[in-house]
């Protein structure tokens, strides 16, 4: 049995699927026939073509064809004059064996993009290798995995799923995932919830007792992965499969109820989305509005800056869809883990302290006048409000909605119709902005804390390390203390205070988050059923009285056997 | 052989998506059409060559084509390189 992160709720049973990363072993030799090497050589690539075009086939059929493009253009480089060439005159003029021609020629290519000292082509050297290495696993005759064409129901075992991995992922295939590295809020785990697929991250390198076709039982609460279960113990989980099933069935009925507590106070359960693709699921699950819509993705899934129209039609697609229930924007929050391939950046010490967010914006105002025009054109097709990223002090929020005013201006002249009244609000994220709170909160219309962030600033953890990920703590009394902090500033000056972190979904925080008073909960969608059900069966006033003594804590263990034993 | 001036339009030059569209657009002549940046030549039929070629925004191309189809083959490429890229 192996034990870690549960990320996302649910139970699956299946075989194993291990994607691995290993590199061939490429021999150099000499051949005598040319000619058949040659030929063995154009076999294989006319056969890597084959399976490249249904790759593409089956991504354009289940994801559309904009997902399909990395692997067209996988398919323009094996059809590529000069490179294939290059590998072939190898084989003919120099009579080397065709593994050994075709890794030189692509480790040359691939280290010509590499030098060129920009991130997108960089990353293009990736796709040099991802190429030939579909090329020399069928000249080696290994078999190997590609998430797209996977065809019987497997649980994925990686040492970590890329974006691009997560985007080829068909859900009728793939029952779970289980990875070698991440936390809970890894790009990983984020997307599980967002699939709602079970997943259990940062296993370690105990993950490598796992072989393809085991049997194994994933338990995405308890972070709990079984190796070949014993039949009681298999028969035990597929009880618990059923179980988990039923009570899902059974929150549905929470689906359609207001998120109100026993004694009559009614707070807002909002979902977090990174596209118009999540609003079903929000729908779904009942969200009584969309507390954080990562713009992010939408410049991340493309090889160019998004068009101002690009956005509108996004933004307008999510604010149509919720039919007038608030919609949060997020403005770009780029930087940090987060990289754009077309936007190069420097290389930095510390990107997490460095140049990202309404930083960057601030600086490229070309690229923040675009979304806020988009944002600002689309508020009349719902309630939209705009929210910015990572301020840390108030001449940052002033800049910013100067910028946003002076749009606003623009487009007026243009005779753009717009929602005059749009609510502006910040991210509260940084120590320095909610030791500030009561300052900032006059001048703008809501906050949402976003404890991600909160926590790894304030305790000063990277949340991706591994070894000094115990410390990264929802229940540190410094987290609880900002947090009730920034509620009763934000209460004084007469706004609302959100919650975007995926604290705000963690069932047993609940109570004491509604005892401090926040107005709103922002979390995945597959977490607000849940939520409401603690919500609707808690008492206001009661969360009130027991989220009291809280502050006066001064160990996070005391805390939790505190909740405990007294929040139900 | 014929010669054309092409200037890049596009706010994020020629990498991969667009890259892929001069390519698509080249295969489909039968002349040998170059693309010439800094005095230096690439196939426009190679992926790898044009997007080596690196080119960035208000870069200014020679197209170079040569065969049955040339004038063709140039007007096409131009046309793709300063217009069919902007998006």
């Amino acid at each position: 049995m192996l034990k870690a992160i549960g990320v996302s709720y649910g139970i699956a049973i299946g075989k194993a699927l291990i994607i691995k990363e290993e590199v061939p072993e490429i021999k150099e030799s000499k051949v005598e026939d040319q000619v058949s090497e040659l030929a063995r050589f154009d076999n294989a690539l006319k056969q890597s073509i084959t399976e490249l075009q249904k790759v593409i086939e089956g991504v354009i059929e289940k994801l559309g064809s904009e997902k399909a493009e990395i692997f067209e253009a996988h398919l323009c480089m094996l059809e590529d004059p000069e490179f294939i060439g290059s590998i072939q005159k190898k084989i003919t003029d120099e009579k080397f064996n065709a593994e050994f021609s075709l890794q030189t020629v692509a480790t040359q290519t691939a280290t010509i993009f590499e030098n060129m000292d920009n991130e997108y082509m960089t990353e293009r050297a990736a796709d040099i290798r991802d190429v030939t290495k579909r090329v020399l696993n069928i000249l080696m005759g290994i078999k190997v995995v590609s998430i797209a064409e996977i065809q019987d129901e497997c649980i994925l075992v990686a040492k970590d799923l890329t974006p691009s991995d997560t985007a080829q992922i068909d859900k009728a295939k793939i029952l779970a995932f289980v990875t070698e590295i991440g936390g809970r809020t890894a790009h990983t785990s984020i997307i599980a919830r967002s699939l709602e697929l079970p997943a259990v991250v940062g296993v370690g390198s105990g993950i490598r007792v796992i072989k393809d076709d085991d049997i194994l039982i994933v338990d995405g609460e308890e972070g709990i992965i079984i190796i070949n279960p014993d039949e009681k113990t298999l028969a035990d989980y597929k009880k618990r499969q059923q179980e988990f099933i039923e009570f899902k069935n059974q929150l549905e009925k929470y689906a359609k109820m207001a998120s109100t507590t026993t004694d009559g106070k009614t707070v807002e359960l909002a979902a977090n989305i990174g596209s118009a693709v999540d609003v079903e699921s929000v729908i779904k699950n009942g969200a009584e509005g969309i507390g954080l819509f990562r713009t992010e993705f939408l410049y991340m899934s493309k090889d160019a800056l998004p068009t101002e129209e690009e956005q509108f039609g996004e933004y307008k697609t999510v604010l149509e869809a919720m039919n007038g229930k608030p919609v949060i924007i997020r403005t770009l929050d780029i930087g940090g883990d987060k990289k754009l391939t077309y936007l190069p950046m420097d290389e930095e010490m510390n990107p997490f302290l460095g140049y990202r967010a309404i930083r960057l914006c601030l600086d490229r105002t070309d690229i923040f006048v675009t979304q806020l025009r988009a944002l600002v054109r689309a508020s009349s097709y719902g309630k939209l409000k705009i929210m910015f990223p990572m301020i840390c002090n108030l001449q940052e929020l002033r800049m910013a909605k100067k910028i946003l005013e002076q749009c606003k201006t623009e487009l007026k002249s243009e005779g753009v119709v717009f929602d005059e009244n749009i609510e502006v609000g910040i991210m509260i994220e940084i120590p320095s902005a909610a030791v500030m709170s009561d300052i900032l909160a006059k001048e703008v219309d809501f906050f949402s804390i976003g404890t991600n962030d909160l926590i790894q600033y304030t305790l000063a953890v990277d949340r991706m390390n591994e070894k000094i990920s115990y410390l990264y703590d929802f229940y540190h009394p410094a987290v609880l203390r900002l947090i009730k902090t920034v509620i009763d500033n934000g209460h004084n000056a007469g706004i609302t205070v959100n919650m975007c972190g995926e604290m705000a979904g963690d069932t047993n925080l609940i109570p004491v988050l509604l005892g401090f008073g926040l107005d709103e909960f922002s979390m995945s969608a597959s977490s607000i059923l849940r939520a409401r059900k603690t919500i609707t069966s808690s008492s206001y006033e009661e969360c009130k009285k027991l989220s009291g003594p809280i502050l006066s804590f001064g160990d996070s263990d005391e805390i939790k056997e505190y909740i405990k034993a007294n929040i139900k | 052989m014929m010669e054309k001036k092409a200037i890049v339009k596009s706010e994020s030059g020629i990498h991969a998506r667009p890259a892929l569209s001069v390519v698509k657009e080249a295969s489909k002549f039968k002349s040998e059409v170059l693309i010439v940046k800094d005095g230096n030549e690439y196939n426009a039929k190679s992926i790898v060559a044009i997007m080596c070629m690196a080119a960035i925004k208000n870069d200014e191309l020679i197209i170079r084509t040569s065969g049955a189809d040339e004038e063709a083959a140039a007007v096409a490429m131009v046309k793709v390189i300063e217009e069919g890229l902007v998006k």
